[in-house]
């Protein structure tokens, strides 16, 4: 074994000492190589980061969501009926919502407007909740695992008066305080005192956000007190949320309850098609440099065949000379694939993936700044390495075997000219 | 289709191994039809030096085969979020006709790629390719199957679509749905099922020392470490996973490979995979033992397979007893 790994090491040495002879030829092939990878480990990064980020969000978002479909639609839905939700077994908690966008002809922007949820307190007094749904990220608040992802605990929302997105403060330069006009389904013109801007942390999600009362939301859009956006329900046994979905959709035909899951999914899917997308895309400029590499191994120098020929007449067989060149091939092939890795790693997180931002993220006129939780697991490196370094290892297995069974004395005697 | 970067790798993967082995084995027809050493002509010298490049193709191909395994393994279990009712890997390879089938030719052709290069290892000590025949009449036999692995392969992948309904693990593998394969494994009761494990494990050490000591009795250690083998993948079934996951219905092989489980699935089948493929080498390699050139080294190659075939085996019967013994689910009173 000890012998083993001295013999490697010898070849390494040699392998080192040879490839530094030639530094244009290998730095060029390393700094193509390094780019290829670099490319491909930002798109996977970042995917499988946001992927990550929408699932923890999307993890504590409620169980069933349900909506009234008219003619195949969204419609409003009627408050009657939320009692025959909360008649089903498994049924916890039936809350309704009230939710919609606004379009901003001047800025070109869609708000989210929503009203924050209300529920009973123990007194059975009516209150507003201080935090919006149940939207919590733990992983961003270890020390306090309760916080809401969004909250606007000291200002209460009184009618007329609403609290806002970084996003949509940042755009507009608007301050607490300010009036914000807003154009009612009427016509008429409605003004809106700004009390205040929800957190920065949460803007992923509450970028675009504007908390308003309910009374506002039902004047600004003009609709009326039986009805509500959608409702949500929460289910007691985490198990049985598909079957209560189930008995959702037979006792309410003309309902759509979504499931956390479905949710879940739908995300995971886009974002699985949108990384995988850009790879096939990039895989034609893999293609191109697998053949560059094939060309780069294949065309010996007569320098480099004269090496060979002189190794071989020494002594050297032609397993050694496969030997070298394969170490020849891992370095460059490992020493490219971790400096491109790591390339990427401070792309995407330190420098929020300036490149691919656009394609892989959407787009919108509010969009959220945000830093990616920094996170990359054994499955992306393994993915990347054998999208990357097998192709072009393959690609130099027969010119490296060409060069290894040239016959010494032909290779010696061709150098000369 | 799924567009996932990873089941992207996995069909790069097979393609490029599929292309190298196809590739390699027209040569291994031509080396087996003209192969002779005592001849000086022309297609004799062209075909030595094409051994030197099948060679190193075949050895890479078959590493990456190898790994390929727990890839394809591994992306299986990452795509199910995408199934309604797949809980694991178990579900997900579920989703169509072809998942079950891909898996049971990689694990086949795990083996034999593993065995190929337990030849080839022999065949390059010798200074006469004594065993080459030998080794690319097995190439010709492994082609096809690594040609109908990828085209199942290319079939699964290529025909999942996200949210069918799958049976996940917990219906599968479950003792009381006894359809399919997985259910009448898990059907074994597992106190029996415990006891035939210790008994085989404790008879393939025995021989495997024995042959290991004595150099005799080699062949029956082969035979044995196959049996062994196919006894521990029913044991993980019937009664290991039990005592991993500390509950009593939960048979799947699969969550072995999760988080969940801290990963032991990938110190448990690597250490189950090497063991057979050594074990078996020694017992394909045995009789070449009286051949010219491989006189001196071929018992050397012989003890240490055999050597490493053992150490596989008594690990992972360390590594059970560990997690039977501090398992917090105790089956007897």
């Amino acid at each position: 074994m000890i012998d083993w790994i001295e013999r490697q090491r010898y070849i390494i040495d040699f392998t080192l000492s040879s490839l530094l002879r030639r530094k244009v030829k290998n730095f060029g092939l390393l700094a193509l190589y390094t780019l290829i990878v670099f490319i491909l480990a930002s798109t996977m990064f970042f995917t499988y980061s946001i992927k990550k980020e929408a699932s923890i969000i999307l993890s504590e978002s409620p169980e069933i969501i349900v909506q009234k479909l008219s003619a195949g639609r969204h419609d409003q839905f009627p408050l009657s009926q939320m009692e025959t939700l909360k008649k089903i077994r498994g049924v916890a908690e039936v809350l309704p919502r009230l939710w919609g966008y606004y379009y901003e002809g001047g800025l070109g922007a869609n708000y989210t407007l929503l009203v924050p949820p209300v529920t009973t307190n123990k007194n059975g007094i009516e209150e507003t909740t201080d935090s919006i749904t149940s939207v919590e990220n733990k992983e961003n608040a270890p020390d306090n695992p309760d916080k809401p992802l969004f909250q606007y605990n000291d200002t209460k929302l009184k009618p007329g008066t609403i609290i806002i997105g970084q996003g949509i403060a940042r755009t507009r330069n608007s301050h607490v305080g300010d009036f914000m006009p807003f154009r009612a389904y009427d016509g008429s013109i409605v003004g809106f005192e700004i009390k205040g801007i929800l957190s920065s942390e949460s803007e992923l999600v509450s970028s675009d956000l504007i908390l308003i009362s309910e009374q506002d939301f039902r004047s600004l859009f003009g609709i009326g007190n039986d009805f509500v956006t959608d409702v949500t329900v929460a289910v007691v046994n985490p198990h049985e949320v598909s079957t209560v979905a189930s008995k959702i959709v037979n006792i309410l035909p003309d309902s759509r309850p979504i499931t956390r899951e479905d949710i879940l999914r739908t995300y995971e899917s886009i974002f699985n098609w949108r990384g995988g997308m850009m790879i096939v895309i990039f895989s034609a400029a893999v293609l191109a440099f697998v053949i560059f590499a094939w060309d780069k191994a294949s065309g010996l120098s007569a320098g480099e065949r004269q090496e060979i020929g002189i190794l071989k007449a020494i002594g050297w067989e032609t397993s050694d000379v496969i030997l070298m060149k394969f170490w020849e091939g891992a370095v460059i092939s490992l020493t490219a694939f971790f400096s491109g890795a790591i390339l990427a790693y401070i792309h995407v997180f330190f420098t929020g993936s300036l490149i691919f931002e656009p394609a892989l993220k959407g787009w919108s006129v509010l969009y959220p700044h945000f830093v990616l939780t920094p996170f990359i697991s054994v499955e992306q490196l393994a993915t990347l390495f054998f999208i990357t370094v097998i192709p072009y290892t393959v690609a130099t297995i027969v010119p490296t075997w060409r060069a290894a069974t040239i016959d010494p004395d032909s290779a010696m005697r061709h150098s000369g000219d | 289709m799924i567009l996932h970067p990873t089941v992207i790798g996995n069909l790069v993967g097979s393609s490029i191994t599929t292309g190298m082995v196809v590739y390699a084995a027209t040569y291994g027809l031509q080396i087996l039809k003209h192969w002779n050493i005592e001849s000086g002509a022309e297609l004799q010298l062209i075909l030595e030096r094409k051994t030197y490049l099948i060679s190193t193709f075949l050895a890479f191909a078959f590493g990456m085969q190898l790994i390929s395994l727990f890839l394809f393994v591994f992306t299986a279990d990452r795509l199910t979020p995408l199934f309604v009712g797949a809980m694991c890997a178990a579900g997900t390879l579920n989703v169509n006709a072809f998942g079950y089938p891909t898996l049971l030719l990689k694990i086949l052709n795990f083996v034999l790629a593993g065995l190929w290069l337990v030849l080839n290892y022999a065949d390059n000590q010798g200074y006469d390719y004594p065993l080459i025949k030998w080794k690319y009449g097995l190439l010709v036999v492994i082609a096809p199957f690594i040609l109908l692995e990828s085209i199942m392969e290319f079939a699964y992948f290529i025909g999942m679509k996200p949210n069918v309904i799958t049976s996940c693990c917990g219906s599968l593998f479950s003792s009381e749905n006894a359809t399919g394969l997985g259910s009448e494994i898990a059907g074994f009761p597992p106190e029996p099922m415990m006891v035939i494990f210790y008994l085989a494990l404790l008879l393939t050490l025995l021989s495997g020392l024995y042959a290991y000591l004595t150099k005799k009795t080699t062949y029956l250690y082969a035979i044995l470490s196959v049996i062994m083998f196919v006894i521990a993948i029913a044991s993980i079934i019937s009664f290991i996973s039990l005592y991993i996951y500390e509950i009593p219905t939960h048979h799947c092989p699969f969550c072995l490979v999760t988080r969940d489980y801290s990963f032991i699935g990938y110190v448990l089948y690597p250490l189950l995979f090497g063991a057979v493929v050594s074990g078996m080498g020694v017992g394909i390699l045995n009789p070449f033992i009286e051949c010219e050139s491989l006189r001196l080294i071929l018992p050397k190659i012989i003890r240490k397979s055999t050597l490493i075939s053992f150490s596989c085996y008594s690990l992972f019967g360390l590594i059970v007893t560990y997690e039977i013994v501090f398992s917090n689910l105790i089956m007897r009173g």
